[in-house]
């Protein structure tokens, strides 16, 4: 399939997430497993697409597995997003050198 | 007194630097999965979202269905809607429908930690000069990101293939560990994911996430039903 279309898809889809409930919606939610739901899909959706796909990212377990504990010590200690995405291709990188 | 535009954009300068360094590895992810400099740069001008356009660089890859592109951007996506509904309540009289069409495509997860973060109601100048910000960030870190990528070595580029996975754990860990419930949802939604890896390995990536991620989130909510002030400042 062309990659256009792909794009056009992908494109239109995110668009209209975002712009139809802030362009019309007024009202408020109102089933509490609905907003529920809506509350903790992010954090599902990040888990389910990080967990395993990460120890693949780096071509090498080893190094993805380092960055990966780099990843989770740092995020634990509240760093910013940028620090810790960093500081996991580093780790990763670093570790390279020593397998 | 400066402009509410150029507020917006010195409050987005975080933000652009953030996502020029985690776009760079978007855009090294995207070469890798074949798509050209400029089709990566593309992606990230009409997206400007990390999860979203990093499976569905994944789905173009596999040579996934339509069906399974509109799906997987819904559920990846859908967090948006609870935070364009959210903003939704606290525009200025200002914000016209157009105002509301054009600024809509901005809603992003640090775009919107940050207006809702505004005491005074949101106008759309000072919306549209963070998303200027952000945009040249998101799109000039893809584009250097999938042109680089070939260039730098071997070495650095695979290692920067974790990048936006690190994003990725560094927005889910901070509220894992403060919300027994968000940790539960957080483990069980990497529990389906390996399930669907190694053992129902019939079912595609795209669906593998969207059905991991709604059975995780069921659970939570449940189990652990939210307040309403909870769900409305995520």
């Amino acid at each position: 399939m062309k990659l256009t279309v792909y794009i056009i898809v992908m494109a239109g889809v995110t668009y209209l997430i975002r712009m139809l409930p802030f362009a019309f919606f007024g009202k408020k939610i109102k089933s509490q497993f609905f907003r529920s739901l809506l509350y903790y899909i992010p954090y599902a959706v990040l888990s389910a697409m990080t967990i395993p796909a990460i120890f693949y990212s780096t071509g090498s377990y080893i190094t993805a597995a380092v960055g990966t504990a780099a990843a989770i010590a740092l995020a634990y200690f509240g760093l910013p997003l940028i620090a810790v995405a960093l500081a996991a291709a580093a780790a990763a990188f670093i570790t390279g050198f020593f397998i | 007194m400066r402009s509410y535009f150029s507020r917006g954009m010195y409050d987005g300068i975080p933000i652009g630097l953030g996502y020029l360094s985690v776009s760079f590895g978007f855009g090294i992810k995207a070469v890798q999965c074949g798509i050209s400099v400029l089709g990566a740069s593309v992606i990230s001008a009409t997206n400007l979202t990390s999860a979203g356009q990093a499976a569905g660089v994944d789905i173009i890859a596999a040579g996934g269905t339509l069906i399974e592109m509109i799906l997987v951007q819904l559920v990846i996506n859908l967090r948006y809607s609870l935070m364009a509904l959210s903003l939704s309540q606290k525009l200025d009289k200002s914000f016209t429908p157009v105002h509301r069409f054009a600024a809509s495509y901005g809603i992003t997860d640090e775009i919107f930690a940050v207006c809702s973060a505004q005491k005074e109601r949101l106008r759309p100048s000072y919306m549209y000069g963070m998303i200027l910000v952000a945009f040249a960030g998101w799109v000039s870190g893809t584009a250097l990101g999938a042109a680089a990528g070939q260039l730098l070595p071997a070495a650095l580029s695979s290692a920067m293939g974790i990048v936006l996975y690190g994003m990725f754990i560094a927005i889910i860990i901070p509220p894992a560990r403060k919300q027994l419930s968000v940790l539960l949802v957080v483990i069980a939604a990497a529990a389906f994911s390996i399930l669907f890896r190694y053992v129902l390995t019939a079912v595609s990536d795209g669906f593998a996430i969207i059905i991991s991620a709604v059975a995780a989130a069921s659970i939570g909510a449940l189990l652990f039903p939210v307040k309403e002030e909870e769900a409305e400042t995520q």
